[in-house]
């Protein structure tokens, strides 16, 4: 089973060469820790920044300097700032290359939903319907199951939706998973010493297996 | 050049009154009119409608306005991190419309240029799509969003000069550009203000035609949200 270092390390895997890559809040930003070296990638942050750095030095802290989640942070050289209408912009022009997000629950036909909880709890979309209506790639980062032990991988989200038909690939603490054109998540690969049948139990959606399911490479 | 000074946040919204719409600019606290927000607080005016993407923290920015139920509407696009506002939106306190932050932007940017909708996808299959027109174009369903209107678009900037022009620095720009551009009557609140002139055209952020008043603001707080940093 993988924490969530491990889910970060393994979709910085899936990050191509010279692409533009959203990251949303929570497993996602801790993404950026894990690019290879071999691998060049711009970071858009939506409120307003291509090429984003690491976090600072204590004596780099900027106020006016952030990132979407509201973090302090520092740009690279070549990074470019611009307002909110530009940034949505670029997103919606499909300029973004991969965008990966975390969910409350995703169906077997790609819809995602992640901004709130009737009666409960509402965080609201923030950039995330924008991202996901207009994503060329989406990469949902995401726990198998949620603590109440429910599969949040499901026939279909019971949560108000974010998003239909967008989510292509989930990294969970147990598994990978694409998901296909027809619908159903394809089991793609299993976290170290995770059984198929534990991700079985863990999914309500359709599970496509098809032949041996590799474990996940990690250098 | 046409003089937009006015002394201080107190002259600058001296006619807001209760019931009134009013922008925000800002991004989490980043870029967020403190001095304004102030003074509204202390002028303790009430029922009014704010169009920002977040309202500050439980005790900074606009949820100071919140502490006090100064405000009767929001329109963000995000609630996270905000204890006091989520309550208030949960027990039915406070009327809460929450859209796409891209949606956010582009009614701004709407009402800026002139134009009185745009089209978005963003929305399209969710509780957002719910009453409003759909539109295919080249395959993909669009949401046709309208622009805002409000009485007063209130901003942050880095620089400004006594003519409206605008500086923002870094991620502080975030709405305030195209709030600024919203307004029927704007106000820039500004770190540094100088004269016509000392300003390089080419720099310029938002154009003083859009700016109705401006003033400097002493004694910036900035707080930050989420210091994070590294060793």
């Amino acid at each position: 089973m993988l924490d969530k270092e491990a889910i970060a390390k393994r979709i910085a895997q899936e990050i191509q060469n010279n692409s533009y890559v959203n990251l949303g809040i929570g497993i996602p930003t801790l993404v950026a820790n894990y690019i290879p070296n071999n691998i060049n990638v711009c970071f858009q942050s939506e409120n307003g920044l291509l090429g984003m750095g690491p976090f600072p030095k204590e004596i780099e802290v900027d106020p006016d300097l952030i990132n979407a989640g509201k973090q302090t942070i520092t740009m690279l050289p070549g990074a470019a700032l611009f307002d909110s209408a530009m940034s949505f912009g670029m997103i919606h022009a499909q300029k973004i290359d991969l965008t990966i997000l975390g969910a409350m629950e995703v169906s077997e036909n790609g819809d995602i939903a992640n901004w709130k909880i009737p009666g409960k709890m509402v965080k609201g979309m923030g950039g995330a319907m924008d991202l996901v209506a207009s994503a060329k790639n989406i990469i949902v980062a995401m726990q198998h199951v949620n603590k109440a032990g429910e599969s949040k991988l499901l026939p279909a989200c019971t949560l108000p939706l974010t998003g239909i038909r967008c989510v292509k690939k989930i990294v969970t603490e147990l598994a990978v998973l694409s998901i296909l054109p027809e619908g159903g998540f394809k089991l793609l690969e299993r976290a170290p010493g995770v059984s198929v049948e534990t991700i079985k139990k863990a999914t309500l959606g359709k599970l496509i297996i098809e032949g041996e399911i590799p474990e996940m490479a990690f250098d | 050049m046409i003089n937009k000074k006015v002394a201080n946040a107190e002259e600058a919204i001296h006619d807001i009154q209760d019931g009134d719409t009013l922008m925000l600019g800002g991004f989490g606290l980043c870029g967020i009119p403190e001095k304004c927000i102030a003074a509204l607080v202390r002028k303790g005016i009430k029922n009014l409608t704010c169009i920002s993407n977040n309202a500050g923290v439980d005790v900074f920015g606009i949820g100071l306005m919140l502490q006090l139920k100064q405000v009767k509407k929001m329109i963000s696009s995000y609630v996270g991190e905000n204890a006091e506002f989520e309550r208030q939106l949960l027990s039915g306190e406070l009327d809460v419309e929450l859209i796409p932050q891209g949606t956010l932007a582009f009614r701004c940017m709407a009402a800026g240029y002139g134009m009185p909708a745009i089209y978005t996808p963003a929305g399209i299959g969710t509780e957002v799509a719910i009453g409003k027109e759909v539109r295919n174009f080249n395959g993909k369903d669009y949401l046709l969003e309208k622009a805002f209107e409000a009485n007063f678009s209130i901003v942050k900037a880095w620089k400004g000069d006594t003519a409206g022009n605008l500086i923002f620095k870094a991620t502080s720009r975030n709405f305030n550009t195209v709030m600024a551009m919203a307004g029927k009557i704007t106000i820039a609140e500004v770190e540094e203000l100088v004269e016509p002139g000392e300003l390089d055209p080419n720099q310029i952020h938002v154009p003083g035609i859009y700016v109705h008043r401006i003033f400097k603001g002493s004694d910036y707080e900035k707080r930050i949200e989420k210091k994070t940093t590294t060793v």
